[in-house]
């Protein structure tokens, strides 16, 4: 009555996989590094060697330091699952706000940054308690925001530019870390940082790996660890040194640091982190397994209130001057870096250091176009395709797997 | 009889597991072939190929229907001969009416234009044709799951079909729906269509298939011919390649202690009807090292009774009283639940169990986060460890712990959500559906996990639509029935037809 036609041979486990199937399970990792080595190779060729001439650098570094500071809290939140349209108009208000606090007040600059810190958040969390807990799409709430504090700007400044900043005020964005080690021609306290960080990076890869190899955990292949952090290492011992041949290290770009280094613990590390891609990954499931999910969704827009403030700040201090137009589609480049960084629509995907490079790929095009000469025009349109090219990469290589 | 369809040597591969090795499957034209094998064994995954979900050129191997060679690009062109394939999860909009349901994607319309009144018609005559008395314009939500069952059945008939896949059809249908759609299966036989049917319910399986093909690590290890019977231990032989003793383990002989959980004058409303009551007035108690189940037909308000203690997570104006090793608990939250000792395991792995993106790692952790770090830093070790001790434990198929959970079959699926609440070791934990899709060897394994931990002095509740497993598993049972328990028995007195005729008999009172 049965008759047996195939003898099993059982399965197993699947072999060693090749180098070559490793990188196509992670090309998306690796793509986004690799994609803004090949747009900066681009246009230092291009632009005849300008793009990373040291003073270029650095101020490509000050230019983007504000979406790159928003893009980090953007990541948050459309991690969880959201969006916040807001953020530029945020900006804004609070550059404003900062203006008219020091220069028309005379509030001392210190005390009105920590009171425009504490606005921003106020304001992200206004937000944040609509979309936590009466479930409004944050689409439309932040949409709301956007158009709002459009209106206070506008308002608080009377349609008038504000300014100048106190110069105590403005060193926030162009000030630079004084070198101690009283360098000549070059800024040593920049290198030696430099130097210092990519060795801790490349140390705590190392240590990593060699837990994971040690718990017979699935590790990339030894050709890829090494050469990806090999090309990490150089790249920054070789910034730092371009910057220690300018001014040395800007102020803003050790906000910047930290930030990155935050809240990528944050994220990657802690139970907050965790539960923040759970939530986007699934709410219900994460509810259910007693995840807050609406506290935590409160907390993520109350941080991108706080970090648009301080990019709020940071910005008003580079202009040296508030105005209306200030942060104006500054959200569009943010939820652009963020998208290109790999973040996924619907939540629950995406990294902090993936937001962060894919900032700096669209501020390595704005800066190489501009140097070029491109139109904004133009320069739109070449960001937009790019945007696209990178969802549609992501979204075709995640159908292929 | 001719054959219809012929499948050789079909491999199928997604990276790091090879799913299908060199299956073949040949089903005769008119006959119900049942495809069964353990979670993961590489069914779905067979029909998949099958249907045109992966396309030709994704895999291996050959189809032949009809006589012919065939290579599908898409569902579309597998439908366009007849090969229609029901999937494991419904595929039907809920706010849509049964009507526009059967005929989404095939609208009968003249140039873009709907046209209601044959939509009306052909929709009404399909459903007679399944045995389903409603109205075409009926909302598809306000039907049970057994009545959603057979529209699909209907959409199915309105494109054609001469071979009909259903994938675990009735791993959500209580006995009597499962019955009917058999039945429906059994008559469209008669009338020659051929259907291809993948079960865990063996009964099922060797009451209506007239051949059986079994298959283990993705490969065909038995043809069985039904034509004179077929005993259902020679399938779990080879679905598993040995002899498996017993369907449960023993009860063993400790009595149950003090009452772990007791609820009194519980009430819950609809959330979006607040006049209808889906539980009323519930009162009940489980012991520490019992194992209490709750029978009931599918909708009688389990599911919403269990989910409306943990943490108020279904329903509005809730009342009633819970009290947890004696002392009134606060359950208002999910979190405070937890932190009382209670955890609910779903019976919607997709919706309520799991992050599908996320892997098996970062799932099973999941409610109980602080325990795998510290200072709210995640231990990562730690983490795997444990993720790898439950795969271990309940035998997860995967090919690692990095695995996401959408790409485990559904039965996996299932594990790793009941291994998320192991990990919490909760002291009183409600199952939901527990073994929902999952093969006989794994519900041995689950069954023996539930024993152990009552042994261990914890309140199990088991809620299951199928009793046979409630009879096997419980020592006492409470039956409940449109939003109230109408019955309680120690298991020992138990038996289908005494449970059945409860149901059946407070439904005449009401
Ligand atoms: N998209 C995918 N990516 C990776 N692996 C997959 C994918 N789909 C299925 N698998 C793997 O293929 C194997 C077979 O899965 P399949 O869903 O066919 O099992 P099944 O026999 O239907 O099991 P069940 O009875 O639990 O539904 C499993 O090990 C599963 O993890
Ligand atoms: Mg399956």
């Amino acid at each position: 009555m049965t008759d047996t036609t195939t003898q099993t041979t059982g399965r197993g486990e699947s072999p060693q996989k090749s180098g070559w199937q490793f990188l196509k399970g992670h090309l998306r990792e690796y793509g986004i590094l690799i994609a803004l080595v090949v747009i900066m190779a681009f246009f230092q060729v291009a632009t005849g060697g300008i793009l990373l001439k040291p003073v270029n650098l650095t101020n490509l570094i000050l230019q983007n330091s504000y979406i790159v500071i928003m893009a980090v809290g953007m990541l948050l939140v459309i991690v969880c699952g959201h969006i916040d349209l807001s953020v530029g108009s945020v900006l804004g208000f609070i550059g404003a706000l900062a203006a008219v606090m020091i220069v028309n007040w005379e509030i001392p600059w210190l005390i009105a940054a920590i009171l425009c810190l504490a606005a921003g958040a106020a304001i992200g969390a206004a937000q944040g308690f609509w979309v936590a807990y009466f479930r409004i799409p944050s689409f439309i709430v932040t949409l709301a925001g956007m158009l709002v504090f459009k209106g206070l700007t506008l308002w608080l400044l009377a349609g008038q530019s504000v300014g100048p900043f106190p110069p105590e005020f403005r060193l926030i964005s162009s000030g630079f870390v004084p070198d101690i080690f009283g360098g000549e021609n070059l800024n040593l306290l920049s290198l030696f940082a430099g130097v210092a960080v990519a060795a801790l990076l490349l140390w705590l890869a190392i240590r990593t790996r060699a837990r994971q190899v040690a718990a017979g955990a699935e590790a990339e292949p030894f050709a890829f660890f090494a050469g990806r952090n090999l090309l990490i290492f150089g790249a920054l011992v070789y910034m730092s040194w371009l910057m220690a041949d300018f001014r040395g290290l800007p102020n803003v770009f050790i906000v910047m640091a930290l930030l990155i280094a935050i809240y990528s613990f944050l994220t990657s590390r802690t139970t907050f982190g965790r539960r923040i891609y759970a939530i986007g990954g699934n709410e219900k499931a994460a509810s259910l397994s007693g995840i807050n999910s609406q506290r935590l969704t409160f907390l993520t827009f109350a941080n991108m209130g706080m970090l648009a403030a301080l990019a709020g700040l940071v910005f008003a201090a580079r202009l040296n001057t508030a105005t209306p137009k200030a942060g104006v589609a500054f959200e569009l480049d943010v939820i652009a870096a963020v998208f290109i960084g790999g973040a996924s629509m619907s939540g629950g995907v995406g990294t902090v250091v993936g937001a962060v490079v894919g900032a700096f790929i669209m501020g390595v095009m704005n800066n190489g176009m501009s140097i070029l000469g491109i139109g904004i025009d133009w320069q739109q349109v070449i960001k937009g395709l790019v945007l696209l090219a990178a969802v549609i990469f992501d979204v075709l290589n995640k159908q292929k797997g | 009889m001719s054959i219809i369809l012929e499948m050789r040597g079909i491999t199928k591969e997604f990276p790091g597991v090879k799913a299908l090795d060199d299956v073949t499957l040949s089903v005769a034209e008119g006959e119900i072939h049942a495809l069964v094998g353990e979670n993961g064994a590489g069914k779905s995954t067979l029909m998949k190929v099958l249907s045109g979900v992966y396309p030709d050129g994704s895999f291996d191997g050959e189809i032949v229907y009809d006589g012919q060679p065939r290579g599908f690009r898409s569902i579309r062109d597998s439908e366009d001969i007849g090969i229609i394939i029901i999937h494991q999860e419904l595929a039907l909009i809920p706010l849509l009416s049964v009507a526009e349901n059967i005929f989404l994607g095939n609208e009968r319309a003249a140039k873009g234009i709907i046209d209601w009144r044959e939509t009306h018609d052909r929709a009404a005559e399909l459903l007679a044709r399944v045995g389903l008395d409603e109205n075409p314009e009926t909302i598809l939500d306000d039907l049970g799951l057994g009545k959603q069952q057979l529209v699909e059945i209907a959409k199915a008939l309105s494109k054609n079909v001469r071979l009909l896949i259903l994938d675990e059809p009735t791993s959500s249908l209580n006995e009597d729906d499962s019955a009917k759609l058999l039945d429906l299966l059994m008559d469209f036989r008669d009338k020659g269509l051929t259907s291809i049917l993948i079960s865990h319910k063996l009964n099922e399986v060797s009451k209506v298939a007239d051949t059986i093909t079994v298959l283990r690590d993705g490969a065909t290890v038995a043809r069985m011919n039904c034509a004179d019977g077929v005993d259902e231990n020679d399938i779990v032989r080879n679905m598993v390649g040995r002899a498996l003793e017993d369907r449960y383990p023993p009860k063993g002989d400790a009595r149950p202690g003090d009452i772990a959980m007791e609820v009194r004058n519980w009430s819950v409303h609809h959330p979006l009807h607040p006049e209808r009551r889906v539980v009323d007035d519930v009162s009940f108690h489980v012991r520490k090292g019992e194992v209490l189940g709750i029978a009931g037909l599918m909708g009688a308000g389990r599911t919403e009774l269990a989910m409306s203690l943990f943490g108020r997570s279904y329903g509005r104006d809730i009342s009633g009283y819970v009290a947890i090793n004696g002392a009134s608990a606060d359950l208002s939250t999910v979190r405070r639940a937890i932190n009382a000792g209670l955890a609910y395991a779903t019976e919607d792995r997709k919706t309520y169990g799991l992050v599908l993106d996320d892997t098996i790692r970062r799932n099973v952790p999941m409610a109980d986060l602080p325990a795998i770090a510290r200072n709210g830093i995640v231990d990562r070790n730690r983490e795997a460890e444990v993720a790898s001790e439950y795969r271990k434990k309940l035998a997860i198929k995967s090919s690692s712990i990095e695995q996401a959970t959408v790409n485990l079959s559904g039965g996996n699926q299932q594990k790793v959500v009941l291994s998320k609440w192991l990990f919490a070791d909760p002291e009183i934990l409600i199952l939901d559906e527990p073994t929902r899709g999952i093969d006989v060897g794994a519900k041995y394994e689950i069954y023996t996990v539930i024993r152990d931990l009552a042994a261990q002095g914890k309140a199990i509740v088991v809620i299951s639509s199928e009793l046979p497993e409630l009879l096997g598993v419980t020592d006492r049972l409470y039956v409940m029935n449109e939003g109230r328990f109408v019955g309680e028995m120690p298991t020992g007195e138990a038996s289908q037809e005494k449970i059945m005729s409860m149901i059946v008999k407070s439904g005449e009172v009401a």
